[in-house]
């Protein structure tokens, strides 16, 4: 006998040994259609198991994307000081960060495809559950318990088939997104190791020598720029101080258009909205220059609310 | 005559496909018999294509139990066996 053929037996043998456990037909129908919701439950929560993996495996390719783009970054910056050995280490850390992202993807193509499937199947079992719901009222009302056997035989049948394929349907799920979960545990593991990235631990060594070597000269670029802006911004102060009359009349052209804003509106709302309001008026003061059209700008939100 | 492929759905397939399909069948359960993981893989996929080409899927809400009953697409050797055994995957 062909493999099809002793399948198809086998879950005859489940649904008949089922059957056979009931003694009023009638009680089968009724206990089946509970099981049958039962069933649609798990297999809901199987598509959320599996979705909740999914997730968690997209999290880590995106971790390791960074880091991956960090690394490269690094080794940019390292050729750049002419230090090839620190490129070469900040390269070879990305190649095994890129190997595990090219795994994870197939993994994720996998968990994809393994929700697509419990999500079909979800949907099956529930067109078929509907239907038995209808033909189980149906046989209550139409047969007495002798001849309903017959029918009811049928439409176990039917649907114990069904429920055995979504029972390993979701075994199936459940298996794969238990070997993700363990593979994800220990790319967690290798990446709290440092292997893989380059903040903390041991991954520190390639950042702290490039911020070694660039150190020096940033503390002079950094100090060069703090200069100039304080020399830039010292003019600037001097004509705020001197600019001061005009700067009350542009807080108060910001109240007016609260007011306005405030009178569609009530009570919280609108003291939030002064508040939401408040910080444009100080930073305008430190800028004459964008006063005006900062009071101009608010006035209209206020009309647009 | 209705045809399931596990995890794929119900299938009718008219009764003249019927040789084809057990000629295929003959093949999986030699391949089976001789742990030949290959043959096993090519006499799955074209049984199930086979199906697929020849039937028309059966709509969801229907009741109707299966004549014959396939492995899914993607089934080892190892899980068609087990399968076969009567404390093997079907569970409930």
């Amino acid at each position: 006998m062909g493999v099809m053929k002793r399948v198809s037996l086998v879950f005859k043998a489940k649904a008949n040994k089922a059957l056979d456990k009931m003694e009023d037909p009638r009680e089968t129908l009724d206990y089946s259609y509970q099981r049958q919701l039962e069933l649609l439950t798990k297999v809901r929560r199987g598509v959320a198991d599996v979705a909740t993996s999914r997730k968690r495996v997209e999290l880590q390719m995106n971790q390791l994307q960074q880091s991956a783009n960090k690394l490269d970054d690094q080794a940019r910056k390292a050729l750049g000081m002419n230090r090839e050995d620190l490129a070469r280490e900040a390269l070879i850390r990305k190649s095994s960060a890129q190997s595990q992202l090219n795994d994870l993807q197939a993994q994720y193509a996998q968990l994809q495809a393994e929700e697509e499937k419990l999500t079909v199947a979800s949907q099956r079992l529930q067109a078929k559950v509907d239907a038995f719901r209808t033909r189980k009222e149906t046989i209550k009302a139409t047969y007495t318990a002798a001849e309903a056997q017959t029918r009811i035989n049928e439409a176990f049948s039917g649907i114990s088939e069904e429920m055995g394929d979504v029972g390993m349907a979701i075994q199936r799920a459940e298996d794969k997104t238990a070997q993700m979960q363990a593979r994800a545990g220990a790319i967690d593991e290798l990446m709290a190791s440092g292997a893989l990235d380059d903040l903390g631990g041991r991954r520190d060594d390639i950042q702290s020598e490039l911020d070694q070597i660039s150190a020096g000269s940033d503390v002079e670029n950094e100090l060069r720029r703090l200069r100039g802006e304080i020399a830039a911004s010292a003019p600037k102060q001097l004509e705020g101080g001197a600019n001061g009359d005009g700067q009350p009349n542009g807080g108060s052209q910001v109240q007016s258009g609260q007011v306005q804003s405030g009178q569609a509106q009530s009570g919280q709302a609108q003291q939030a909205q002064q508040t939401q309001y408040a910080p444009p008026a100080p930073s305008a003061a430190g800028l004459p220059v964008s006063d005006l059209p900062n009071a101009n700008e608010q006035p209209q939100d206020g009309e647009g609310l | 005559m209705i045809v399931r492929i596990l995890g794929g759905g119900q299938f009718k397939v008219d009764d003249a496909a019927t040789a084809e399909l057990n000629r295929l069948d003959a093949e999986l359960e030699a391949a089976v018999n001789h742990d030949d993981e290959a043959a096993f893989t090519v006499a799955l996929t074209g049984m199930l294509a086979q199906v697929r080409a020849l039937g028309s899927p059966l709509p969801p809400d229907t009741l109707e139990p299966s004549d014959l009953i396939l492995p899914h697409e993607d089934s080892s050797m190892d899980e068609v066996r087990r399968l076969l055994t009567d404390e093997g995957l079907i569970p409930g």
